[in-house]
């Protein structure tokens, strides 16, 4: 069943939420793929010249969710909030200060960087700003093949460009594109190169941080709806990070809020939307326009 | 990238008088056995202190003109009238391993034995400055190149583990740059010079001085490098090669390294000059290149006799004038580099 640990939440939400779980996102999926479990990341803050730790940032204070395999987990909150602090935990780009990371049921969290190393096949990453996020000194090409390079080690040169293109096709760029660089294309066709680049392992859960944040109104509906398509055809699993609900209630099945580093209301979208609970949830929703 | 920036350099005036300038400087210095008259131990005791030599027309044919000495301490010379020995042009003469491998024996220019041609005059032994400036570049040119290249890749290696893995190794490797900047470096110099010498021939000394000068060089560019890696370690396109699992050492060099090339080609040659100049100062001081070697420092120390200035022989000094062409090229260039890879440095300058 579904497994969303409540403790954090005040009591006063407890029915609420129960009834909540019971809803659509139970019925739909299956097993669930990645679970959280009371995680802390604390950062600490030296001070002085002898580089005292003074105290920490707690950028994620406690923190549990689960996501179901082929779902969407919206995570969203303002700037600051920790989310991608969350994200980087997820693939160990920062280690957690305590807590358990569960990806099929086995605790990542505290896995050695070589017995982690098949989940970076399983696990990839989106990245927020499209104009950092890709080598400039790289062609689209060797961009693509690193990746490949790495879990696919026995792909012959050609092979792998053969490969590269298909991943160029798939996120609706022109194969011809391999030999250009990054600063040959727009923030939206970059993107797009991003997803090509954490497709090509054969992922199955991708944390997009912030996706479409740094992109023209214009480009963000293809790269959302470009995402949803490469989800419904691939199986993917997402945790889909934005500070802003209106994206991720778009996007996702289930919704976590977050502020100050804590999951503070967790529902379906549906719910989130049509009767939020918590006040910093219904203040994200008075920020988006209604239609 | 190596061809674009070849190709903004040359689109600037400026950059394109530099590349040539250093072109033609390292061009002589690789055949500097083809183009030198003479070996630069070759001596001739009756011809101390000669004048360079003057070029004159006969029957078409370029002669140089004789002199004889008229006043030994006062090292005088005159023009013997009419006087003058035929200049040979790709003839053979004493044979040489052109880079120690071709047998070889022409020569670009030469006249018959015992008449010498000096194109710069001739040292207190009667050997021709033109010819030994020539074989000192050999060691004045190439010392910067290979002592740039061990500094760049210490410090490229050392300030990028620095900044890519911080923490510990980060904190030693700063501690140890702060030491050795803080140090003055003609001290250090002298110092290590000091600690080496012992240990090698004083043929080797172009080893020794090599390793001096990357010893203390490597310090400034890690820091550098260090920032950079720091600054860089966080690009998204980073943490994305580390999520994909790629291995730390392939991230240095796939990653880091082409991010940091254009700096690092900018500050190598910038700091050329620097190079040019210690080879220099540890030859001048005679802690350096020793006899029977040559470089332009011990050439400008084998100058600093009183007689250089009273009797105004100038064609002593040449050596310092291709320092100074050399380390302005090089400055001149580094700048032109720097601009074009960094074009917002260029109008903070303005
Ligand atoms: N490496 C770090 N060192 C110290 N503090 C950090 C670090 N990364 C993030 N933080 C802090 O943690 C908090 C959460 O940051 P982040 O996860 O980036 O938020 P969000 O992605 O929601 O905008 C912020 O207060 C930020 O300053
Ligand atoms: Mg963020």
């Amino acid at each position: 069943m579904v497994a969303v640990d409540r403790r954090i939440q005040p009591a006063g939400e407890e029915k609420k939420q129960d009834k909540r779980h019971s809803g659509g996102l139970a019925a739909a999926h299956g097993s669930s793929l990645l679970e959280v479990k009371n995680l802390k990341v604390y950062f600490p803050v030296y001070s002085g010249l002898l580089r005292r730790v003074r105290g920490h940032i707690r950028a994620v204070d406690d923190v549990s969710f689960s996501v179901l395999a082929g779902t969407t987990v919206g995570l969203v909150g303002e700037s600051g909030s920790g989310k991608t602090t969350i994200g980087r935990a997820l693939v160990k780009l920062i280690k957690p200060t305590s807590g358990s990371i569960r990806y099929r049921g086995v605790d990542t969290a505290n896995l050695s960087k070589r017995a982690f190393f098949p989940y970076r096949k399983k696990i990839q990453m989106i990245f927020q700003d499209p104009f950092h996020s890709l080598n400039p000194r790289m062609s689209v090409g060797q961009i693509l093949g690193e990746p490949l390079g790495i879990h696919f080690p026995h792909l012959s040169p050609s092979s792998r460009v053969e490969r590269s293109a298909v991943l160029l096709e798939q996120v609706g760029l022109k194969p011809e594109y391999l030999r250009r660089y990054p600063h040959e294309f727009s923030g939206g066709q970059r993107q797009r190169i991003g997803i090509a680049r954490a497709l090509a392992v054969e992922p199955e859960f991708i944390i997009c941080d912030e996706p479409v944040s740094a992109l023209d109104v214009s480009v963000q509906a293809a790269i959302i709806n470009l995402l949803q398509d490469l989800q419904e055809q691939l199986g993917l699993t997402y945790l889909f990070i934005a500070h802003d609900l209106a994206v991720v209630e778009h996007m996702s099945d289930h919704v976590l809020v977050m502020t100050q580093g804590r999951i503070v209301e967790q529902a379906s979208a549906e719910d989130i939307y049509s009767s939020p609970q918590h006040p910093y949830t219904q203040k994200l929703l008075e920020a988006v326009p209604r239609l | 990238m190596v061809k674009h920036l070849l190709q903004e350099i040359l689109r600037r005036p400026l950059g394109m008088l530099c590349l040539s300038v250093l072109g033609l400087l390292y061009a002589c210095t690789i055949f500097s056995q083809f183009l030198a008259p003479y070996l630069p131990t070759d001596q001739d005791l009756e011809k101390a202190y000669h004048p360079p030599t003057r070029i004159v027309l006969k029957d078409w044919r370029p002669h140089v003109q004789i002199y004889e000495q008229v006043d030994p301490a006062a090292a005088r010379y005159e023009p013997v009238h009419g006087e003058t020995a035929a200049i040979s042009f790709f003839a053979p003469g004493r044979e040489y391993r052109l880079w120690g491998l071709i047998p070889a024996e022409t020569r670009l220019f030469q006249v018959e034995e015992p008449h010498r041609i000096y194109l710069l005059g001739s040292d207190g032994t009667g050997r021709d400055v033109f010819s030994r400036l020539l074989y000192g570049a050999q060691v004045s040119l190439s010392i910067g190149f290979i002592g740039i290249c061990i500094t760049m890749t210490l410090g490229f290696l050392l300030g990028g583990v620095a900044g890519y893995f911080g923490g510990r190794v980060d904190f030693l490797a700063m501690r140890l740059v702060e030491f050795i900047i803080a140090v003055p470096s003609l001290y250090l110099l002298i110092a290590l010079r000091g600690a080496l010498a012992e240990h090698f021939e004083p043929e080797q000394m172009y080893l020794v001085i090599v390793i001096i000068l990357s010893l203390i060089g490597w310090a400034g560019a890690a820091r550098i490098i260090r920032g950079m890696a720091l600054s860089l370690r966080e690009r998204p396109f980073i943490l994305a090669s580390e999520v994909m699992g790629q291995s730390s050492i392939k991230v240095l060099f796939r990653h880091f390294l082409p991010n940091l090339a254009s700096y690092l080609l900018v500050a190598a040659t910038l700091s050329i000059p620097a190079y040019i100049l210690a080879e220099a100062a540890l030859s001048f001081l005679g802690l350096g290149i020793q006899e029977p070697g040559t470089s332009w420092g011990l050439m400008l120390q084998q100058a600093q006799e009183l007689k250089v200035f009273t009797l105004n022989l100038w064609w002593l000094l040449t050596p310092g004038a291709a320092i100074f062409i050399t380390v302005i090229t090089f400055n001149v260039l580094g700048d032109v580099l720097r601009d074009i890879v960094d074009p917002r440095q260029q109008m903070i300058k303005r």
